[in-house]
């Protein structure tokens, strides 16, 4: 009945159990705070069955933040762990559960923090920077966020019920075979990555398709704001590289699922095959996650200097470069396998080469602000930041892209250092300067800059207290992974500095946290009084007025040039003079059905996991069935007819008018 | 906006030759781990000696008999004539039934004589691969079946159901050149 | 020095590592100060409150500067690439050092969670101390009977990985007697953390000595044959040194080909 689900897989240590209660608690928190405000209904009719792109965006980023705290507490537990476990003492986890820890860590903050970060902003800001008034395929995409959601609730389960893998965040074979772990970890790990991986290749498709057939008339390919050729790069990564993820973890399962061999150590299994099939996905993944960062500061920095991107078609070209380079150097992440030295070499110059198109566009970003008028606002910071990381990561990149220097760097906590440079100072940095600087559009009011600032001193400060020491430890020959090491090595006063940055990021974090909640509750102080347009902003998702329609654009706009809106300003039609011509708007209706899916899609991946046959079994064909009922729905939109259209553009702009 | 105006149909057709590239890849990295693990054969038996040519041979001309008339389902869902949709439609899944049905023969054979995909590193690649097609034509059948019926139920062709149809028709045709592919790959150059 | 044997190596291979990381991260900066510089310079020179700056909003390409830095990274690429390429074959892991002195194999088995040496010449073994002479090249021959792991000894030089069913080679060189930390570089389970063992440098005749004392130990040292290795494969933590008087010749092999057959 209940597969191998036995009621041991509830039995935990203190720690887990503290952590489950506490999820628990917040569970029933919300679900109280939403009866007494009577809200379930709002709940479901406005948010969890909506198809509008901008609310996806929204759910995204809150299921990004819950994560985010999550993968932050697994970072301060490990800081904690090596700050004290040195000689005799081994520290308050133990191994198995440390393991546990580091690789949820990888887990939460690839797929659960930046990859709904990275998604969520596409969500909000593509359509409306190419000028359409939705994705290409709304109910898919309400279906991608609802698969992305249910991976991330079957992997919190993991902590409830049973463990989680062991084995590091990519899992390797023959570690994560059934011969040497056994229980239902890595079932978990395959599921949840599974699960909201499929999410993410949907969204992909999706997000291709909208980029290139919905874009407003006159936005040629050369005419797209550097964000959209950001975002296109990116999609087309995710469309080419996850299906291969799809197919390796599905191998995995089959090894461990069906007793094949595909990676096994026995039976002509090749677990280095694993090894290469699993980073031709997971470096185009890498640039996945930066190449929107990439044209985060691409908007920023031009519109905070307010002069426009500093060659374009050099930024394009760089874009596309790494786009193609970065399916090459996969071998990178192993030379240490013995490949041979004409192989290792290859892969190694392969990899420098994509400095090159990185450091163009750092370059054009500099040279964005000469003779420019340079605002520092908080995004600027966050750009500064990015710069003064991103050039020590990428330093630190391009000697690990030596075979013979990687040789002695791979595995060690420079190795550490380098990703976390690469994602914290590249990647994060950058989704926290375009969440600063499009908050406002969506809500209608700017985040603290005061608040702002002090968040980005402490995650800057802290970032180098944190990372610094481990890249010394790298030298020391101090490798990932250890729960606790011999006194003698000299590396605990390291760790403890490493230990005191992580907790000034976290101060960081806080900071952030006020920052919002302030900015929520004394909004009419951050209030935009700019019709929509609080930065001087100019491409089109600033034309629109705040908060955004529920069709984005009363009427499609053309975008001829580059930087449509900026333009528009300078020759004084703008805002237009004279009510424009409306039209009848085709919208998507709500849908439940996206949310069962996802429900049934939890139960399916829980299921195998526990080996509940039945439930698994029934939960496929439910999803089967769901789908079918979609098929044959032919009441799937709604018209707002011209009317309709022209009384709440003019209703917005008298609530605009009446505000202080 | 509306789902029968011609823009609509653009994003859907680019959006399935999207899936259909993301699918290709999928299958690229299947075929990639069966060219590493066919040598892999741990003492079992190799391709050769298992694989019967002749009767791959009778399937593959089934499964491009389907294609064919698959294309005459989407050149009768053009004429708007849903006599033609629904007869050709039926006869492409009474052939993809065939083919699946001679595939699960196959399957059966090999397992009951001992070398089912848990036997080496060769078979578990090579019923993953071809299992993974058969997949994918199960449910290109159960589309089809839910095509057929909405069809057969509604008073004409709509356009949308036209355009289901069609893009049926390209996933159909996707799964005979893979299979083309897998024909290749492992039959032919298996048994040689 | 003493706390950094990434940058205080004690052999050959380690030395030319080191020097080359030392040359790669030099190249580098050449890119990474001028970024520095000109970050903090523009964003000073040309912020809103300095008035009086030249502000030319559509100023958006130029030819000599973004050809400049096109070229600029690419010149940098170029001489790294040339580095890479050259130091890639000369610091192959699986070629043998040129020296005078005959080379020594050791057979390296990693198991959970511990290391196997098996000297084929001496047919000793021993678990976790891995003795060798000084000034001598050593052919590290590893595989694994557990996980992938990785050997690492990072005085000496880079590692190498340790696969089950494969066989790596890692050429290595001590050129000053000592005891250097060896461990496993890529995580392997519960016993990961202390997966270390010493590499003892020692000089050509004391290492004949030893192995001769090995050898000599029957009493106390056991033999290495498939009954007690597979009793020393089973999973344990922390293991202490322990020795071999005899190895059988062909075990390596098996524990090799155990997984291909």
């Amino acid at each position: 009945m209940f597969g191998n689900l036995t009621a041991a897989a509830f039995e935990h240590n203190w720690i887990v159990n503290a952590a489950v209660a506490s999820m628990g608690l917040a569970l029933v928190g919300v679900a109280a705070l939403l009866t007494y405000l009577r809200r379930w209904r709002w709940l479901w009719r406005e948010w969890l069955t909506t198809l509008d792109h901008k609310r996806i965006g929204v759910m995204y980023l809150v299921v990004a933040a819950v994560m985010l705290f999550k993968g932050g507490v697994d970072a301060l537990m490990m800081r904690g762990q090596q700050a004290v476990a040195a000689g005799a003492a081994q520290g308050y986890l133990s191994a198995n559960h440390y393991d546990q820890i580091f690789t949820a860590h990888g887990v939460t903050m690839i797929f659960f923090v930046a990859m709904p970060l990275v998604f969520g902003l596409f969500n909000l800001i593509i359509p409306l920077q190419i000028g359409s008034r939705d994705v290409a395929f709304p109910f898919l995409n309400a279906v991608s966020f609802w698969l992305f959601a249910a991976g991330a609730a079957l992997f919190n389960a993991s902590l409830a019920v049973g463990h989680f893998a062991a084995t590091g965040w990519l899992a390797y074979p023959p570690l994560s075979e059934l011969a040497y772990s056994p229980g239902v970890g890595v079932d978990y790990w395959i599921w949840c990555l599974q699960i909201a991986g499929i999410g993410s290749l949907l969204s992909g498709i999706n997000f291709l398709a909208t980029i290139i057939t919905m874009r407003a008339p006159g936005m040629k390919l050369m005419k797209m704001p550097m964000f959209i050729w950001n975002a296109l790069g990116t999609i087309v990564l995710v469309v080419f590289a996850f299906p291969v993820l799809t197919a390796t973890l599905g191998m995995l399962f089959l090894d461990r699922f069906f007793s094949m061999h595909f990676f096994t150590a026995a039976a002509g299994g090749n677990a280095m095959m694993y090894v290469n099939l699993i980073w031709s996905w997971g470096h185009p993944e890498v640039y996945i996650l930066v190449l929107p960062a990439f044209g985060i500061f691409s908007e920023v920095v031009s519109v905070f200097s307010e002069k426009k991107i500093f060659g374009y078609a050099s930024m394009v070209a760089a874009t596309a470069a790494i786009t193609l380079l970065s399916f090459m150097v996969w071998l990178h992440h192993f030379f240490t396998m013995g490949a041979g030295a004409d192989v290792n070499a290859f892969f190694g110059i392969a990899t420098m080469v994509i400095a090159i198109p990185t450091g163009v566009k750092i370059f054009n970003w500099l040279f964005t602000m000469y003779k420019g008028r340079v605002h520092f606002t908080t995004p600027m910071y966050w750009f500064f930041g990015f710069v003064a990381t991103f050039t020590l990561g990428g330093m630190a990149g391009v000697l690990m892209a030596v075979p013979a220097a990687d040789f002695e760097l791979h595995n060690s906590l420079f190795l550490v250092a380098h990703f976390h440079t690469m994602i914290v100072g590249g990647v994060l940095f950058g989704l926290f300067a375009g969440f600063t600087y499009w908050f406002p559009k969506f809500t209608g009011f700017k985040l603290d800059e005061r608040l702002g600032k002090w968040a980005f001193w402490c995650w800057i400060v802290g970032f180098f207290l944190a990372f610094v020491p481990l890249y010394i430890l790298g030298f020391m020959g101090a490798t990932r992974r250890l729960d606790h090491y011999a006194a003698s090595t000299g590396w605990q006063p390291l760790f403890i500095v490493a230990g005191i940055g992580a907790v000034i990021i976290a101060i960081g974090v806080l900071f952030q946290l006020a920052q919002i909640v302030v900015s929520i509750l004394w909004r009419e102080r951050y209030r935009d009084t700019t019709n929509g347009d609080p930065w001087n902003g100019r491409t089109l998702e600033w034309s629109v007025g705040t908060p955004v329609p529920v069709y984005n654009f009363a009427v499609i706009p053309n975008a001829a040039e580059r930087d449509p809106l900026w333009e528009a300003k300078r020759r004084g039609c703008w805002p237009p003079k004279e009510n424009p011509a409306y039209e009848d708007i085709t919208l998507p209706r709500n849908s439940a059905v996206p949310v069962i899916i996802a429900a049934l899609g939890f139960l399916f991946g829980f299921g195998i996991v526990w080996h509940i046959v039945w439930l698994a079994l029934a939960s496929a064909a439910g999803i089967v069935a769901a789908l079918i009922t979609r098929s044959c729905d032919n009441d799937t939109e709604y018209v707002i007819s011209a009317a309709e259209v022209e009384r709440m553009e003019s209703q917005r702009m008298e609530s605009r008018l009446q505000k202080p | 906006m509306n789902s029968g105006t011609t823009i609509n149909d653009e994003k859907r057709y680019f959006g399935f030759w999207a899936y259909l590239m993301s699918d290709c890849l999928l299958f690229g990295a299947l075929f990639a781990a069966y060219a590493v693990l066919r040598g892999n054969v741990a003492g079992g038996p190799a391709g050769s000696e298992i694989f019967s040519l002749p009767f791959v041979f009778g399937e593959t001309l089934i499964l491009l008999t389907s294609s064919f008339t698959a294309g005459l389902a989407s050149l009768a869902a053009y004429r708007g004539s849903k006599r033609g949709v629904l007869g050709w439609l039926t006869a492409t899944f009474a052939l993809g039934a065939a083919f699946l049905a001679m595939e699960m023969t196959e399957f059966t054979r090999l397992v009951r004589s001992g070398n089912g995909p848990q036997r080496s590193g060769f078979l578990t690649s090579y019923f993953t691969l071809v299992g993974t097609h058969g997949l994918h034509i199960a449910a290109g059948l159960l589309w089809m079946a839910v095509l057929i019926v909405q069809i057969a139920a509604s008073r004409s062709l709509t356009p949308k159901m036209a355009r289901r149809v069609s893009l049926l028709g390209l996933f159909w045709h996707f799964l005979d050149i893979v299979w083309i592919f897998i024909f290749t790959i492992v039959y032919l150059m298996g048994v040689m | 020095m003493n706390r950094f044997p990434l940058l205080d190596p004690k052999g050959i291979i380690g030395l030319d590592e080191r020097n080359l990381m030392i040359v790669a991260a030099v190249l580098m900066l050449l890119v990474v100060i001028p970024v520095y510089i000109m970050a903090f310079v523009i964003a000073r020179r040309y912020r809103a409150g300095n008035t009086g700056r030249e502000y030319r909003p559509d100023w958006g390409s130029s030819w000599r500067y973004e050809l400049a830095w096109w070229a600029f990274p690419c010149a940098v690429i170029l001489v790294l690439s040339i580095i890479t390429w050259q130091s890639s074959h000369a610091l192959d892991p699986s070629q043998p050092i040129a020296s005078p002195a005959a080379p020594l194999t050791i057979q390296v088995v990693a198991l959970d969670w511990k290391w196997l040496f098996i000297y084929p010449q001496q047919h000793i073994a021993s678990v976790n101390l891995a003795v060798i002479p000084v000034g001598t090249p050593i052919d590290f021959e590893i595989t694994a009977d557990a996980p992938m792991n990785s050997f690492w000894i990072p005085r000496l030089g880079g590692q190498i990985y340790a696969m089950p069913g494969m066989a790596t080679h890692l050429h290595l060189m001590a050129d000053v007697p000592g005891d250097y930390r060896g461990l496993s570089a890529n995580f392997s389970g519960a016993g990961f953390s202390d997966m270390t063992f010493t590499a003892r440098a020692e000089s050509a005749g004391e290492f004949t000595a030893w192995a001769a004392g090995i050898a000599a130990a029957t009493t106390t040292d056991p033999a290495l044959t498939a009954p007690s290795f597979e009793a020393l494969a089973k999973p344990s933590t922390a293991v202490a040194p322990v020795f071999y008087s005899s190895a059988d010749p062909a075990l390596y092999n098996e524990i090799v080909k155990q997984y291909v057959r």
